[in-house]
């Protein structure tokens, strides 16, 4: 399943997708917790019973400002939650 | 000289935006027979439903406003149908919460999320061809695949902004002073074709429509106008997953004709079309994942 999270508003389209198949037993030992510099990922039990990462509900309207500090403008290349997943379930719309 | 002055008495206050409520069953089944019996709750922002499917099928329901205490919501929307129906909570084998209030139903066995829950209800609604589903609640907007067995595959949800919600529609009806139900008709007696309003914030729409009736627009071009930013709006939500063929709207927003034909002319495809209210695609799927959970715990 892919998972978007975020919203759209006047000033853009904010929404990180997740697809939660790579997620199941993830290879990367769940390494978003740690990556993310604002914690906000997060691992539960979906609808289907499957353990799979989310973004917590708080930061899923305020992804524009969270994500700000790790965008290439605060000197990142790369974004510290896609470099840590390794079997490429995340990805940043904007 | 008597100076005492009459107080101004206030003039009564209609609420335009109130839509229908309602109760139904169906007269035909006798849930007594029934082997299982579940319940799906939906309590939303704006509206609760209750949902009753007896061996599978939808037996019942009840669509209300939702109250400000989540609990008791949920036992007013159930209350409802079990009395049309001579129906008690003991009679009921499982129970499922969903929407926002979820967690805050005191007889759910299981809460499931809203946007696998409208999923599930859709492909029962609409058959096992929806693949696309949109769901224009009260306070927020999601756009959803499913595969044939109603299992999501891919969902987007907007629930920052109330611009493409039944909520934003209450708000211009109220400013029109034209019931809801009477806004979607009357946004195509119109003589010539409008712009939609440049906003896409509720509150600026409505600061925009007004400035659109001093200019001089008549209310069914301004609720015209309206309609078409709201379909303009949640077609770039479903843009943003895509659209496939099998095509299903939920919500109250359904039953509005503005804003569903211009959404089907935005997108050139047409909306699958069900007898059931769209209001209760949630209900009818957490009730609906209850069934499905009690017939394994049957089967062993």
């Amino acid at each position: 399943m892919i998972a978007n999270y975020g919203y759209k508003d006047g000033s853009g389209e904010y929404y990180i997708s997740i697809d939660t198949d790579k997620c199941i037993g993830c290879a990367a030992e769940r390494a978003c917790l740690t990556a993310c510099p604002k914690h906000m990922f997060e691992i539960i039990t979906d609808d289907y019973d499957d353990e799979v990462a989310w973004i917590k509900k708080p930061n899923c309207r305020t992804l524009s400002y969270d994500c700000a500090d790790c965008k290439p403008s605060a000197g990142y290349s790369s974004l510290p939650c896609i470099t840590a997943c390794t079997p490429g379930a995340i990805k940043h719309s904007w | 000289m008597n100076a005492e002055v009459a107080a101004p008495t206030a003039p009564e206050k209609k609420e335009f935006w109130r839509w229908q409520e309602n109760t139904w069953v169906d007269e035909t089944k006798d849930w007594k027979t029934a082997k299982i019996i579940t319940c799906g709750i939906d309590v939303g922002s704006v509206s609760s439903q209750a949902v009753l499917v007896v061996d599978g099928e939808l037996y019942g329901f009840n669509s209300m406003r939702t109250g400000n205490n989540s609990p008791d919501s949920a036992t007013n929307a159930l209350q409802g149908v079990m009395d049309k129906c001579g129906m008690k909570l003991e009679d009921i084998h499982y129970v499922v919460g969903t929407g926002y209030g979820r967690v805050n139903v005191p007889f759910a066995h299981k809460a499931i999320t809203e946007i696998a829950c409208h999923a599930r209800g859709a492909n029962y609604m609409g058959g096992n061809g929806v693949r696309t589903i949109l769901d224009m609640g009260g306070q927020d907007c999601k756009a959803i695949h499913c595969d044939e067995k109603g299992k999501v595959t891919n969902f987007l949800m907007n629930d920052k902004c109330a611009a493409g919600t039944g909520r934003g529609m209450e708000v211009i009806s109220d400013l029109m002073q034209i019931p809801i139900a009477e806004l979607g008709p009357r946004s195509f007696d119109i003589d010539s074709d409008v712009d939609a309003v440049s906003s896409v914030c509720v509150v600026f729409a409505k600061s925009e429509a007004l400035g659109l009736l001093k200019a001089g627009y008549t209310k069914n071009k301004v609720i015209a106008a309206y309609c078409q930013a709201m379909a303009e709006r949640v077609v770039s939500l479903l843009e943003r997953i895509g659209v496939e063929e099998g095509f299903f709207i939920t919500g109250g927003i359904a039953k509005n004709p503005g804003v569903v034909k211009r959404i089907e002319k935005l997108l050139g495809i047409k909306a699958l079309e069900t007898k059931v209210d769209s209001q209760i695609a949630g209900a009818l799927g957490a009730a609906l994942f209850g069934y499905t959970l009690m017939s394994k715990k049957a089967a062993g």
